[in-house]
């Protein structure tokens, strides 16, 4: 089955040939059915890949592909090759699965626009550049899919590029990625540098010889790595531009914003997982931030109030327990979250888009109200959503955000205070989602009666998805269920070879201590599910029965509150920290160093010879007497030269 | 005797006061005499020397000097007229249409 | 102090006073006249240098005919010595002339009292042949050695004949060698006197 590896990102990269190169001039139901197929047959491959890969023994679990040799330069050596382990098999499932759901979402949603075929032939773009992202069996495949990948979510934010907002959002990402992407190749030159090679395989091979453990060289180019995550993947310092990436399409929001893009920074993390393990600093680093970005993020969602900006904040704060979680070494936790966290927010995602939608296109939740019984579907759903990403027990997200908290707390490379965020943030998870459904969904409708009138259930082809998400959202957790409840977690088992020797480790002393541990594990388990149940509480007194009282208690907390709706004023600090040095940094050099110096410069030189030119054409005065003169002089001159001079 | 060079010195005394006028007259005919006693000064020195090695080639040379020296002021004194004819001025500094 | 010596110091004074006066004076025939002048004790000093055909030559031609055709063009052109040659150039320039042409003639002088010269021209009036600078001797190597330079002098003078003809013609409206250009063309006159 190794053949056919390839196809999977071969075809969306077809669907975007196809759809990219006609625009405008196929059909609409064309279009929709070219792109969706590809990434469903993409699916097909990728699930039947699956089974294959399951029917392998444990430790031999590799499908490797190698197309061509791209580069070979004397020891610099990458080829075009493709790689399925445990680890690629869930993210192209995840991927391929979660965007053909939203693909078929698509074509209701984007069924009013004019730029239909544009944003198929993006989205499947997008689609090609994620798989080979996840596929690439070396570092720099997989950084042409990471630079791709950064393309399309430029493309597609400033997809109504018409307007300003849409378009600076656009620049913005592609920027603040690009930051990130310094640290990634300046990683990526360690690591050549030393290893010889930018092969995953290699290099999980040879590191530990090359690199010394602990030592400097391997934490800089872990870290430096790490910045490249925290472009893509938005945490502090790089997250900024997610928020403002709400500008595009909905379905662009939920593919790439939520559930496939930003997880390339956790996925690179894990695939790297040997050259972190041996860099216990970097690791640290990687698991604070994740935990300040999660407390971080989850603050500034409580006090937005358009729909869109809550779940962007709400994906910062997610993605921060990734983070969190393989800074900790319990990299499959990490995964595990990300595949729950693809259902629940593309869910989340899809299901606001419905609601946009049927509000004709306003976002802000203060408008909404009582949309409950316009939007059956879309509320039952979204509530389900939000049930699984506050983690109540039996959902998906409780299992892997419970799996995550556990192992902050109890890992080698845990700490209580670690554990201590990330259970103050669930609770403002809670919060903050609840208070999202209950604003807009729950209540008397505050609209203007223009939109009430349009209010409407979205058709099928939207609804359908989120039906099949929210029965993913429901289910999916059932395989990674921890020990405790007395199954096997199937997840970590399959991800185990990948992580080899390093979950173990983790999962081995856990287990050493678990006869006194289960107990704390069981503690701290009912300790965020009564957290979590508090915050429900709290949003309903404030949201539903007593709303006058969160609007009292914003007022006496006024500055608070004006603080998280500005966001901690970090695009300010930023701007006037960075960029406008950088402004006038390059009107200095335009306007100083290359008008008045280059500029001048050359156009001296030029000046001065017209200059020179124009003094001396006055010697062609045209009067006869003047130039026999000057002849004579010359006669004298020449005459004296060699009669005088040469002897 | 008189010494040969004291010809020489005549011959250059003369072609500098030849030069003197090239260079002084505004009036073009002066001009061309001026410059015909140039011609003469090179006769002299021709003269002289061909005297001083007993060649007689000086001489012939000197003629054809001569022939040229009036064909050259027959046609100078063409142009001089055509010229006067158009501009009613023998002033040399008048004619410098040709110029920056 | 014998006639040789006398003889040339005379004729060598009034050779560069003629050529003196001539350039300064503002009537032209008058300077055609001293030119003459000067050349007349031109060939005296030729006659002294055994140049005997050449003497006569040059006061034949070049005082008999060439300046003769000046005289004809001055007379021509109704010239009278009293035009208006605009104002007199600037002393810096006139002294740079001055001083260009002494040094030109210095140069000159100082090359003949060089070396080289010296030492071709002493042995003065060593012994020359009888009939030296005769028209026969002259006409031999004219005919022999010369005579292709001296057939084509003759047709430079033809080409000059021809040549002066043809430029000084005088031409009526509508002649096809009429000169294109306007009579009354203005002339930028104001730097022209240096």
């Amino acid at each position: 089955m190794a053949e056919y590896l390839f196809l999977v990102p071969l075809f969306p990269l077809i669907g975007f040939l196809i759809n990219g190169l006609f625009i405008g001039r196929l059909p609409r139901p064309v279009v929709s059915a070219v792109a969706c197929t590809t990434v469903g047959l993409s699916l097909i491959v990728a699930i039947m890949l699956f089974f294959d890969l399951r029917a392998l023994p444990a430790d031999a679990r590799l499908i490797q592909q190698t197309l061509f040799t791209w580069i070979s330069a004397d020891i610099f050596h990458v080829n075009v090759a493709f790689m399925l382990d445990p680890l690629s098999a869930v993210m192209i499932l995840v991927v391929s699965g979660v965007g053909f759901l939203i693909h078929v979402y698509s074509i209701g949603y984007m069924a009013h626009d004019k730029c239909f075929g544009r944003f198929f032939a993006y989205m499947n773009l997008f689609t090609f550049s994620m798989l080979t992202l996840v596929l690439a069996d070396n570092f720099l495949l997989m950084f042409v899919g990471w630079e791709g990948v950064g393309l399309c979510s430029y493309l597609l934010i400033g997809f109504w590029y018409e307007k300003q907002s849409a378009s600076d959002a656009g620049k913005k990402a592609f920027i603040v990625n690009r930051i990130g992407d310094f640290g990634f190749l300046v990683g990526m030159f360690i690591i050549f540098w030393q290893v010889g090679s930018l092969d995953f395989i290699t290099v999980s091979q040879n590191a530990p010889m090359v690199f010394a453990a602990g030592g400097s060289l391997i934490t800089i180019a872990c870290l430096c790595l790490f910045l490249g995550a925290t472009g893509k993947s938005a945490q502090i310092p790089l997250y900024v531009w997610l928020p403002d990436a709400m500008e595009g399409p909905t379905p662009v929001s939920a593919l790439i914003h939520a559930a496939t893009m930003v997880t390339a920074g956790v996925y690179m993390i894990a695939r790297t997982n040997v050259l972190y393990m041996m860099a216990p600093d970097a690791l640290m680093v990687v698991a604070v931030i994740g935990a300040a970005t999660a407390l971080f993020a989850a603050t500034i969602g409580l006090a937005q109030n358009d729909i869109k900006r809550v779940l962007a904040y709400s994906t910062v704060s997610q993605l921060g327990y990734m983070f969190l979680a393989c800074g900790v070494a319990a990299f499959s936790a990490g995964i595990f979250h990300l595949m729950t966290h693809a259902f629940f927010k593309a869910l989340l995602f899809l299901g606001a888009g419905s609601v946009i939608h049927a509000m004709s296109d306003k976002q802000d939740m203060r408008d909404m109200g009582g949309l409950r019984k316009h939007l059956p579907i879309t509320f039952v759903t979204m509530f389900i959503a939000t049930l699984t990403i506050s983690g109540i027990p039996g959902m998906s997200g409780f299992f892997s955000k419970d799996e995550i908290l556990w192992k902050s707390f109890s890992s080698g490379h845990g700490h209580v205070a670690l554990w201590v965020i990330g259970f103050v943030t669930a609770g403002l998870t809670a919060f903050y989602m609840f208070r999202l459904v209950y604003l807009t969904f729950y209540g008397e409708g505050r609209m203007d009666a223009e939109t009430k009138k349009h209010i409407h259930e979205s058709p099928r082809s939207m609804t359908v998805p989120l039906m099949v998400l929210a029965v993913l959202s429901v289910i999916g957790g059932l395989v990674g269920m921890p020990h405790i409840f007395g199954v096997t977690n199937y997840f970590e088992e399959w991800l185990h070879p990948v992580m080899a020797g390093h979950n173990q480790e983790a999962a081995t002393h856990a287990l050493a201590s678990a006869g006194a541990d289960t107990s704390m594990e069981w503690l701290l388990m009912l300790a965020s599910v009564a957290l979590v149940l508090t915050a429900i509480y709290l949003a309903w007194y404030f949201y539903r029965k007593n709303i006058a009282a969160a609007g009292s208690l914003a007022d006496k907390l006024s500055g608070v509150k004006t603080t998280l709706v500005n966001k901690y004023y970090v695009d300010e600090f930023y701007g006037a920290v960075i960029v406008r040095p950088l402004v006038y940094f390059s009107l200095f050099l335009w306007k100083i160093f290359d008008v008045v110096i280059i500029d001048g410069f050359l156009n001296g030189v030029a000046s001065l010879w017209h200059d020179i030119s124009n003094a001396l054409r006055y010697s062609q005065s045209g009067r006869v007497r003047s130039y026999v003169t000057v002849f004579t002089i010359g006669v004298i001159v020449v005459v004296a030269y060699f009669v005088f001079g040469s002897n | 005797m008189v010494p040969i060079s004291a010809y020489l010195i005549l011959a250059a005394v003369l072609f500098g006061i030849g030069t003197v006028g090239v260079l002084i007259s505004r009036n073009v005919i002066v001009m061309f005499m001026a410059i015909e006693l140039m011609l003469n000064a090179a006769n002299m020195v021709l003269i002289a020397f061909s005297r001083a090695l007993s060649i007689a080639d000086g001489h012939v040379i000197v003629f054809l000097v001569l022939t040229v020296a009036a064909a050259e002021a027959a046609v100078g004194l063409a142009l001089i007229v055509m010229i006067y004819r158009n501009r009613e001025t023998i002033n040399i500094d008048r004619f410098s249409l040709l110029k920056w | 102090m014998n006639l040789d010596t006398v003889m040339f110091i005379v004729s060598a004074v009034v050779a560069v006073f003629g050529a003196t006066m001539m350039i300064a004076q503002r009537n032209p025939v008058a300077s055609v006249l001293y030119l003459i002048l000067s050349l007349v004790a031109q060939a005296v000093c030729y006659v002294q240098l055994s140049a005997l055909f050449l003497g006569a030559i040059l006061v034949v031609v070049y005082a008999g005919a060439i300046m003769v055709l000046f005289v004809f063009v001055i007379m021509l052109l109704n010239l009278r010595g009293g035009e208006d040659l605009g104002r007199p150039s600037p002393i810096v320039s006139r002294f740079t002339k001055y001083v260009v042409s002494i040094l030109l003639t210095l140069e000159i002088v100082f090359i003949i009292k060089g070396a080289p010269i010296k030492a071709m021209t002493t042995g003065l009036i060593a012994k020359i042949p009888d009939d030296f600078g005769s028209v026969e001797q002259v006409a031999r190597l004219m005919f022999t050695d010369y005579l292709y330079p001296f057939e084509l002098t003759g047709v430079l003078l033809l080409i000059a004949l021809v040549g002066a003809v043809v430029v000084a013609k005088s031409r009526k409206p509508g002649d096809p060698d009429e000169t294109p250009m306007e009579p009354d063309v203005e002339v930028k006159t104001d730097k022209a006197v240096n």
